[in-house]
């Protein structure tokens, strides 16, 4: 009944594609500046440049970091990919014990991983620094990928418990029925009824380490394995004076992937956001 | 028979067999990177460890020393002042961006994919973004030039007054997606049912919102407000990406930049852990302040 579309509805309407319009100058603005010519980027209004500069790109792509935007798209893959696979093997198998024993040692565990995501880690992570820094992990993908997957654990615990407890247990006791073995009815079995969750949990720890920042600073700067915030980074303080359409080409190039991949997999995003609504 | 009864007593034994082990690698990741390194870095807290020498006890030193520093106070009160903004504003914006998205509108899911998409991003490289629209040649001032506002043209990141407020701006457009999803996710809760009543009673769009829509959010609202103020006290990227804690030292540094900074610029390990600890203590002495406050309100309603 208040749905009908009226009048009002369509100002609204209007009112918010205008908004959304300006919303995205920011957008606009990336790709313009990194196709301007230096002059250009301090002369011009805010039109789109008259003959793109394409050549920024590759430049960008050369600059940037310790050994270019090139190699910290491999490392931001590398590690991305590595941790993402890390917390979902080892989430799903925890958070399957501890959704499936009901007891009050399994509630106790599930509230210390709750504890675990509110903790603010600035305090963890000067021990975990030194502690990594002494076992030669620092500046390496193993140490960053392990420190990713330790860091984002209870979220991950969070998300595929809060998931099992509401699934039925029918299936795996079927399984087990039929003489399947606990791990083997997990992997047959439970894991594969878990998909939803899993992709919501890929989604959203993958962003969450693509863009991380302040730990791979920390860890990376200056050394081979440097991801892309931190090869952007490199490329920033080390012009002195900000070469605009330079940086604005390395942003695009950061950018243009994480776009491309939240167009294609926002409804799982959007949902891994919205989950801790239910909780 | 014979067999229910025995997959009865499978059932009943298998409530307990999923074992612990399965879960051995998650708690030993939870123990080894949270609460373990947090019980070190309280301990660092209270020495005077500069990361190489020995750590010796220096009790509240550090703590006294973040009290009657100056600096460290203006760091604090930045934070704070930043955070409590952010969160008034991403969560008044996003409510009423989760509000008109609601109802009938046709292009909803379109814009709501718009909305959301900066919170998907890097927020550095977003900053560096906004940092060209303040700079003083930047896109902020053409427009206001272009305008005929050339008056209001200023160095927006440059000038003490305006700097901390344009990193609010950029975190609030950043995030405000977010707690629209949040709402949007808390509104589609709301059954039809309810609101269509209230619309034959003849309610006015205001009284609904206040007596209706606003109480059955309660939830939402909680976690909205809890996830956006977590995110508001960590904010280090920003900061790095628009002002690198200028213009003059430290006018928009905050905790998690002095965190940065103490470490790895001056080597005071020490001195850093402290800073955390007043960080930890505040987030989770707030966080559940706000969590009962809000849960209470729940209840209440």
């Amino acid at each position: 009944m208040h749905r009908r579309y009226t009048r009002g509805t369509l100002l609204r309407e209007l009112a918010l594609v205008v908004a959304a319009g300006f919303f995205c100058l920011p957008f606009y603005l990336v790709f313009a500046i990194a196709l301007e010519t230096t002059a250009e980027t301090v002369k011009t209004p805010l039109s789109f440049p008259a003959s793109p500069q394409w050549g920024n790109f590759s430049a960008a792509w050369n600059a940037a970091g310790r050994s270019g935007l090139g190699s910290a798209l491999v490392s931001s893959v590398v590690i991305t990919v590595s941790s993402v696979v890390g917390l979902i093997v080892l989430g799903s198998l925890g958070a399957y014990a501890i959704a499936r024993r009901r007891s009050r040692l399994s509630d106790f565990v599930y509230i210390l991983f709750v504890l675990g995501i509110i903790l603010p880690f600035q305090l963890a992570i000067i021990p975990l620094y030194v502690a990594m820094g002494r076992l030669g992990l620092v500046g390496t993908y193993a140490g960053l990928i392990v420190l990713n997957i330790g860091l984002l654990m209870p979220l991950t615990i969070f998300l595929y418990t809060g998931f099992i407890r509401a699934l039925p247990r029918d299936y795996e006791e079927a399984a087990r029925v039929d003489g399947a073995g606990i791990l083997q009815a997990y992997l047959r079995v439970v894991f594969p009824l878990l998909l939803p969750i899993t992709g919501t949990v890929a989604v959203l720890t993958g962003i969450i380490v693509w863009n991380e920042f302040f730990v791979a600073l920390l860890f990376l700067l200056g050394s081979r394995s440097e991801t892309l915030p931190v090869a952007l980074y490199s490329l920033y303080i080390e012009s002195g004076i900000p070469q605009w359409n330079l940086l604005f080409a390395g942003i695009g190039i950061t950018l243009a992937p994480i776009l491309a991949f939240y167009l294609f997999a926002q409804r799982h995003l959007i949902r891994g956001f919205a989950t801790g609504i239910k909780g | 028979m014979f067999f229910s009864r025995w997959a009865g007593r499978l059932r009943r034994r298998g409530l307990d067999e999923v074992p612990w082990l399965f879960a051995l690698p998650a708690v030993v990741a939870l123990f080894a990177f949270h609460f373990v390194p947090i019980v070190f870095g309280g301990y660092y807290a209270f020495t005077d460890w500069d990361g190489l020498s020995h750590a010796s006890w220096v009790g509240l030193q550090n703590f006294r020393r973040i009290a009657g520093d100056q600096f460290a106070r203006s760091v604090l009160w930045h934070t704070l002042e930043l955070a409590t903004c952010f969160v008034l504003l991403v969560n008044a914006i996003g409510l009423a961006l989760a509000l008109a998205l609601n109802r009938a509108v046709k292009t909803r899911n379109v814009l709501r994919v718009i909305f959301f998409a900066p919170v998907a991003l890097s927020p550095l490289a977003i900053s560096f973004v906004w940092q060209w629209i303040f700079v003083p040649q930047g896109a902020l001032n053409r427009v206001l030039d272009a305008a005929g506002l050339s008056s209001l043209q200023r160095d927006w990141l440059g000038d003490p007054s305006t700097a901390l407020w344009m990193v609010l701006v950029v975190m609030v457009w950043q995030f405000t997606g977010l707690a629209m999803v949040l709402y949007l996710a808390g509104l589609q809760q709301i059954p039809e049912e309810i609101e269509e009543a209230a619309l034959v009673d003849g309610a006015s769009d205001w009284l609904r919102l206040r007596k209706i829509v606003l109480p059955l959010l309660a939830p939402a609202i909680t976690v909205s407000v809890t996830l956006t103020f977590i995110i508001g006290m960590r904010v280090f990227d920003q900061i790095l990406g628009l002002t690198g804690g200028g213009p003059a030292v430290g006018q928009t540094e905050t905790l998690g930049t002095q965190i940065y900074e103490q470490l790895f610029q001056f080597g005071r390990y020490g001195y850093g852990a402290a800073f955390s600890v007043v960080l930890t203590v505040i987030v989770l002495g707030l966080a559940l302040l706000q969590l009962i406050f809000l849960r209470m309100n729940e209840r209440r309603l």
